[in-house]
């Protein structure tokens, strides 16, 4: 069959079921400028960038038009560039343009588009000039003097996340982006997983940035500053620095931190090991108990932790006990260190919500947290930077050799699925290379935000469901108290898992993808598979660990006050 | 009020009324529209009733009962139309029309026109002159073509019964039980009916999308939520003629397979609503509305929302999201809401006047329609007249009369003998016409062409003194206070263009400003996301088009020619004249006058509102108020 | 002002007539609204709640319709509209003189005794009285400042 065609500035570009003409005109090669699109959100429709022009001169915005065979198209007329400009003209005369200070700044959807439309001059007044922070939260900052109101964040908060933290207020030109009544955020339903930050193109809602804190730290000669780097930090950092794809840079970033000034430098990966090893136990246990009305669901995550408390309070004695292998790492860590001085621990992390972990009261021993500092990948990019050093020229460098025992099964933790084909790795029966090979290709792996998959352990067929974005954790529960079984859910807020956290540089869904693609890379070239086999983590258990696991290892929420904003 | 099983059951119950109807030859209609409620038409009535029932006149209500003969039959009736004039009176079977009725009129009404048939002149309508016993000889009404307001005021719109008296509900008898879906869409299509609710879109074209979908589950929705300031022709037919607009509905229903549906009326409403749930609930209790009705395998039930102040709910993808419960922004298009609207499915959406229409249609055929109006426009439409004309009130004609017979036949010329300067159409998304407009006919086409639109029907006539760019600032702050804030075009776009005009109006005008307005007009209505959104410039165009020497006057001369714009004018008290009789400093709400006792008074011009409260006080005409460079300033002249 | 807002079982009995459905939203802040003539902040979590919806939602639905309000209003509520048949007869003289007698402004609409609210509203549809206010829903047609000056002055003395 002939392939139907649309001509677009005069190319003809083939029709395969797009969802809309935008994506035939991006097929085309022509990055037509939208502020409002997100291939993962609905289609919202307000920027009007993307217009273009039939043949007949009839205007149509082009992420709802539906494409249609022998469509003819013009996307950079005349008007369109007059209009474009003019809507350009309209948004920067509403934003607090204090570029040359803004954290956002190179990031900036807006400020690229100014430049690419050459914009000289806003003919209008300025009615944003006052900066309105709110920092209430230590995951993020929102400032509504940024905010081009185009929605990606309230459809990303509420769509994808089911947080609802945020919505549109008001109306008009008094509308806003808005907690309930305005509340901190802070006191709101937010769970900090930042994906509203990840979305919005102008840096209206941004990462905090802690980095100051770290640079006193290591300037402070009587800190001794230790730092552990997350799986999915190594798979993100590369891009930032002119390397191309998504192959592990852990080396690289190893020997920038010790540039920086860190004493010491671990790898997360260790302390993912000791979760699969008290996952996997406590999941034995549980299903020696026999049935369970609801599933275990992990708890690595913790703005699904926050979600859950929040939401689904009476599912809490259903969360793992185990700490967040961030959080088992530096417990360790921090109880197995000798020198006197003080001890500042970092987690370098792909995530937002992470800073809210560390802060938790349940992990501080003496009113000290285990985790003193959460850093995520931009904010070390922008460490990297501000030092100076030049990244790509760097010479791979090894973790420090106290706990470097690493698995591949505690590598791909940074991805969906990855906490669950780990666990797998460790209580499946079958151990042979095979048999590793089989639970990969069972369902687990993918991009998808629901997987479901039923493994059979010990004669046992165990059902099995992965889900990231919270909206989909709440699609399964809501399918779990309709009673469908489920004997383990695993749960990361953020799409894709943790290569697609709110703390890495914003990247598109294909580049998350290759993320993914580079921590299972990563795992193939680790001679160790299993968590069981990282002889560093055994040695732990027969040392500092000893009688001490659960103290260290596993944690008990206390009950957080129902948010009602 | 019986329950209706089957089509003769509807019959009989429709005939027993038409009897009973046609035994009450003495009638007393008493407007209750809004307009003559705020002026006392309730009261009225109950007085009426009270001094009927006090004479031992047999009152008949309704006709529920068996009225016999002599019963004086009661009417709370819908609009007359003729607001102006309230509170109106109709007494049957003279057909005289009583005006500016007021409670104490009552007992000489009962006494000389119920009891001995005479008329009374005192509250006859009178105008050049002559005075006018009944309301089909007043020029206001001789000239209008009445027909979707036919019954408004003629019928009790408490009562289905009264509608079904004359002829109610033939119309879907004859859609349910003798013409297939297809042969209603097709009869619509042939009477080229446009929608009444802006844009004139067929509505027969839009009844065929929503049959054509595949989805079962669709629904009928009644765009209710007239928001256009300055008309008010759909809430007179909801208010008036209840049951015209339902049985509208329910044919639409069964033309496109819905069997659920709302009606959407703005908030402001509260009579509208308040009728409207009164003749659902009576629909429901005689079978009219429900399950299976009338024995058949239809089925059709209504709800009515309440808006919530939002002007841009009268759009209907917003009015759907409004119906859901969310905030009312308009959904980007396609999907049209025809075919994913409501809830998701496909959705027949028409505006009241259009459901109106609809059983003339069905029941008397496309050809029938036809015969009125422009074969391209056909059928009449209902205006509201209003602003500073003679007659104010509630029209209806055929479209395509011109305007000139509107204004100066039906309306009666300018109020106080004014000049007629300009007429707003179409409400926010309308625009001026002028005097060389006047022979334009009122048609959908024909007012697009001059820049302006039909709209809902709003007619504002304006004399010579009304600013036209102060006009336009204040659709501008309308259309700005309205905006959803959705898309940047009309959400941005309107606030610069209302801060551009507030500037001019307030003399601070700037070489460009014309044309950065119609610079930033092109943008919003070639890129806004609604049809709100790209017409809410209207008002500015049209007013840049054909009043630009105003703009000029303003921005160049700091002038305003017309008068009006307060930031161009001075208030001062001629020292000469003044007797320090301090009249004027007692009414001032903002103290800004002040003097000694006997000797001449001063405004303090940093403090004064220009309300003008102390001109109209001032005893000697010593108070004037103008623009700077005409005014003297006597206070000046003095020193 | 002490007394707690959150009355479950109005609240449940505004519920019971308008359902608990998401499409019911702003059919139970009428209800509220009418009730409290405001919308108090407390019970948005008890709505929210019952609804299934987060309080954001509500907040924003809330917002973004102009009859409802989340401060208390006055006792007796002017409206005077000033649609374009009474703009053109001049509705905004009779706002500035109401507003300057009882001090108020398009910030501040209530007076601080919670007697009297002042506001303008698009239009009432009732044109051809024009030009219009309201107290309370009432109509009063055909307005100038002093009538509207007069009818301020009645409104005090029935307090």
């Amino acid at each position: 069959m002939k392939k139907e065609i649309m001509i677009v500035d005069g190319i003809p570009v083939a029709l395969d079921g797009e969802r809309n003409v935008l994506s035939v005109i991006r097929k085309a090669g022509i990055q037509l400028p939208t502020f409002c699109y997100h291939s993962e959100l609905s289609i919202h429709g307000a920027c009007r960038m993307c217009m273009f022009e039939d043949e007949q001169g009839r205007l149509a915005a082009a992420c709802s038009a539906i494409p249609e065979a022998g469509m003819n198209i013009r996307t950079n007329t005349a008007r369109l560039r007059k209009y474009r400009k003019t809507i350009l003209e309209l948004i920067l005369a509403n934003h607090c343009r204090d570029c040359t200070t803004c954290q956002f700044s190179n990031d900036c959807k807006l400020q690229e588009l100014a430049n690419r439309f050459q914009i000289e001059d806003v003919r209008f007044p300025n009615t944003n000039l006052l900066r309105k922070i709110d920092a209430s939260s230590p995951c993020i900052v929102k400032d509504q003097s940024k905010c081009i109101l185009c929605g990606d964040c309230v459809r990303m908060c509420n769509e994808i996340q089911n947080v609802g933290a945020i919505d549109f207020a008001g109306r008009g030109s008094k509308m806003t982006v808005s907690t309930a009544f305005n509340i901190p955020l802070a006191e709101s339903t937010c769970v900090g997983c930042g994906q509203c930050a990840s979305s919005c193109p102008t840096g209206a809602i941004i990462v905090r940035d802690d980095s100051q804190l770290l640079w006193d730290a290591i300037s402070d000669e009587n800190i001794k500053v230790t730092a552990q780097i997350a799986p999915a930090v190594r798979v993100a950092i590369g891009r930032a620095f002119g390397l191309g794809g998504s192959e592990s840079a852990i080396g690289q970033i190893t020997a920038a931190l010790r540039r920086i000034g860190f004493d010491e430098v671990h790898d997360t990966v260790t302390g993912a090991d000791m979760t699969v090893i008290e996952e996997a136990a406590e999941f034995v246990e549980r299903l020696k108990q026999g049935p369970h009305e609801f599933p275990m669901f992990t708890s690595c995550c913790p703005a699904w932790v926050q979600f859950a408390e929040k939401k689904y309070p009476e599912l809490m004695e259903n969360v793992s006990t185990c700490r967040s292998p961030m959080q088992m790492f530096a417990s360790v860590i921090k109880a197995s260190e000798t020198d006197t001085r003080r001890h500042f621990h970092v987690a370098i992390m792909p995530c937002t919500a992470k800073k809210f972990e560390a802060a938790r009261s349940e992990f501080a021993v003496d009113g000290e947290p285990r985790v003193d500092l959460v850093i995520t990948t931009q904010e070390l990019i922008h460490m990297i930077k501000e030092s100076g050093i030049v990244f790509s020229e760097l010479e791979p460098e090894a973790v420090d050799s106290k706990f470097a025992g690493l698995t591949g099964a505690g590598v791909i933790f940074g991805v969906s699925g990855g906490v669950t084909e780990a666990v797998l790795r460790s209580v499946s029966d079958d151990k042979s290379q095979t048999g590793l090979k089989f639970l990969a290709l069972t369902g687990v792996r993918g991009m998808e935000g629901i997987k479901e998959t039923t493994i059979e352990v010990g004669g046992a067929k165990l059902r099995i469901g992965i889900v990231s974005g919270l909206n989909n954790a709440s699609k399964l529960i809501q399918k779990i108290k309709e009673g469908e079984h489920f004997d383990l859910v695993e749960v990361m807020a953020c799409p894709g898992g943790c290569v697609s956290g709110a703390g890495q540089p914003i990247a598109h869904s294909a580049e998350k993808r290759e993320r993914g693609e580079g921590l299972y890379t990563a795992d193939r070239h680790m001679s160790s598979k299993r968590s069981d086999e990282n002889a560093v983590v055994a040695a732990l258990y027969e040392g500092i660990l000893k009688d001490r696991s659960h103290e260290l290892l596993h944690v008990h929420y206390k009950p957080r006050e129902a948010t009602q904003c | 009020m019986e329950r209706l099983t089957d089509r003769a059951a509807l019959g009989a119950y429709r005939e027993r009324c038409k009897q009973r109807g046609g035994l009450l030859k003495r009638q007393i209609l008493v407007c209750c529209g809004t307009g003559c409620m705020s002026g006392g038409s309730l009261d009225v009535y109950d007085r009426l009733k009270r001094v009927l029932e006090d004479k031992n006149l047999p009152v008949a209500v309704n006709l529920e009962l068996e009225p016999h003969g002599d019963m004086i039959h009661m009417k709370k009736c819908g609009c007359h139309g003729f607001c102006e004039m309230g509170v109106l009176i109709r007494i049957e079977p003279q057909g005289f029309l009583y005006t500016k009725v007021k409670v104490e009129d009552v007992e000489e009404i009962v006494e000389k026109t119920i009891i001995a048939g005479e008329h009374i002149e005192r509250l006859a309508y009178k105008t050049g002159g002559e005075t006018y016993k009944k309301q089909d000889e007043i020029p206001f009404y001789r000239r209008q073509t009445r027909s979707v307001l036919e019954h408004c005021g003629h019928i009790d719109a408490t009562t289905i019964e009264d509608y079904l008296a004359v002829g109610g509900y033939t119309a879907f008898e004859k859609a349910l039980f003798e013409m297939t879906p297809e042969g209603i869409i097709a009869e619509l299509t042939a009477a080229n009916l446009r929608g009444r609710g802006g844009a004139g879109f067929p509505a027969g074209r839009k009844w065929a999308t929503v049959r054509a979908q595949a989805e079962p589950q669709k629904y009928i929705v009644c765009n209710g939520d007239e928001g256009d300031p300055g008309a008010f022709m759909d809430r007179s037919v909801m208010e008036g003629d209840p049951h015209r607009m339902i049985e509208g509905m329910l044919i639409g229903a069964l033309a496109t397979g819905a069997d659920s549906g709302y009606i959407y009326v703005r908030a402001e409403y509260p009579l509208a609503v308040s009728r409207l749930e009164g003749a659902i609930r009576d629909l429901e209790k005689t079978g009219l509305l429900g399950e299976r009705i009338l024995g058949t395998d239809f089925s059709l039930n209504l709800k009515i929302n309440r808006g919530a102040g939002a002007f841009v709910c009268g759009e209907g993808s917003a009015l759907n999201a409004s119906i859901e419960g969310k905030r009312g922004m308009p959904k980007v298009s396609p999907p049209l809401y025809a075919e994913r609207g409501l809830f998701d499915k496909p959705t027949l959406l028409n505006n009241v006047e259009t459901f109106a229409n609809v059983p003339r249609v069905i029941e008397k055929g496309a050809g029938e329609f036809l015969k009125v109006g422009p074969a391209v426009s056909p059928g009449t439409k209902a205006f509201a007249l209003t602003g500073n004309i003679a007659n104010t009130g509630l029209i209806e004609v055929p479209m395509g009369t011109p305007l000139r017979n509107v204004i100066f036949d039906i309306g009666g010329g300018m109020r106080d003998g004014k000049d007629f300067k300009a007429v707003q159409i179409g409400g926010p998304s309308g625009g001026c016409l002028t005097p060389k407009h006047l022979d334009l006919p009122l048609d959908f086409d024909s007012l697009k062409k001059a820049g302006a639109m039909i709209g809902s029907g709003g007619l504002v006539v304006m004399d010579s003194d009304t600013c036209m760019v102060e006009v336009a600032r204040f659709f501008m702050n309308f259309t700005q206070n309205e905006s959803c804030g959705k898309c940047v075009p009309c959400r941005e776009g309107t606030r610069r263009m209302r801060d551009i005009l507030e500037r001019i109006v307030a003399g601070e005008g700037e070489d460009g400003d014309i044309e950065l307005l119609l610079e930033l007009s092109d943008t919003i209505s070639a890129t806004a996301l609604c049809g709100l959104g790209k017409t809410a410039v209207q008002p500015v165009l049209s007013t840049i088009t054909y009043f630009r020497e105003e703009y000029e006057a303003h921005i160049y001369d700091k002038r305003c020619p017309a008068g009006v714009c307060t930031k161009l004018k001075t208030i001062a008290i001629d020292p000469i004249k003044c007797r320090g009789c301090t009249k004027c400093s007692k009414v001032c709400p903002v103290e800004a006058i002040s003097g000694v006792v006997k000797t001449p008074f001063v405004i303090d011009s940093a403090k004064c509102i220009k309300c003008g409260a102390c001109i109209e006080t001032c005893p000697f005409g010593a108070i004037l108020m103008g623009s700077p460079e005409t005014a003297t300033n006597p206070v000046e002249d003095m020193q | 002002m002490s007394k707690s807002k959150l009355e479950p079982n109005v609240l449940e009995e505004i519920m019971a007539k308008t359902g608990t459905a998401e499409s019911s939203v702003i059919a139970i802040l009428q209800g509220v609204q009418e009730h409290y003539r405001y919308l108090p902040r407390e019970v948005f979590g008890y709505i929210a709640a019952r609804l299934g919806i987060g309080v954001a939602r509500l907040y924003s639905v809330a917002t973004f319709y102009e009859n409802f309000s989340l401060e208390p209003k006055g006792r007796y509520v002017l409206r005077v509209c000033d649609g374009t048949a009474c703009h053109v007869r001049k509705s905004i003289p009779i706002l500035t003189r109401l507003r300057a007698e009882l001090g108020l402004s398009e910030a501040t609409p209530t007076t601080e005794d919670l007697r009297f609210t002042l506001e303008t509203v698009s239009c009432l549809g009732a044109c051809g009285l024009a030009p219009v206010l309201t107290v309370n829903d009432k109509v009063y047609p055909a307005m100038t400042p002093e009538k509207a000056s007069e009818l301020l002055s009645s409104l005090k003395e029935e307090e």
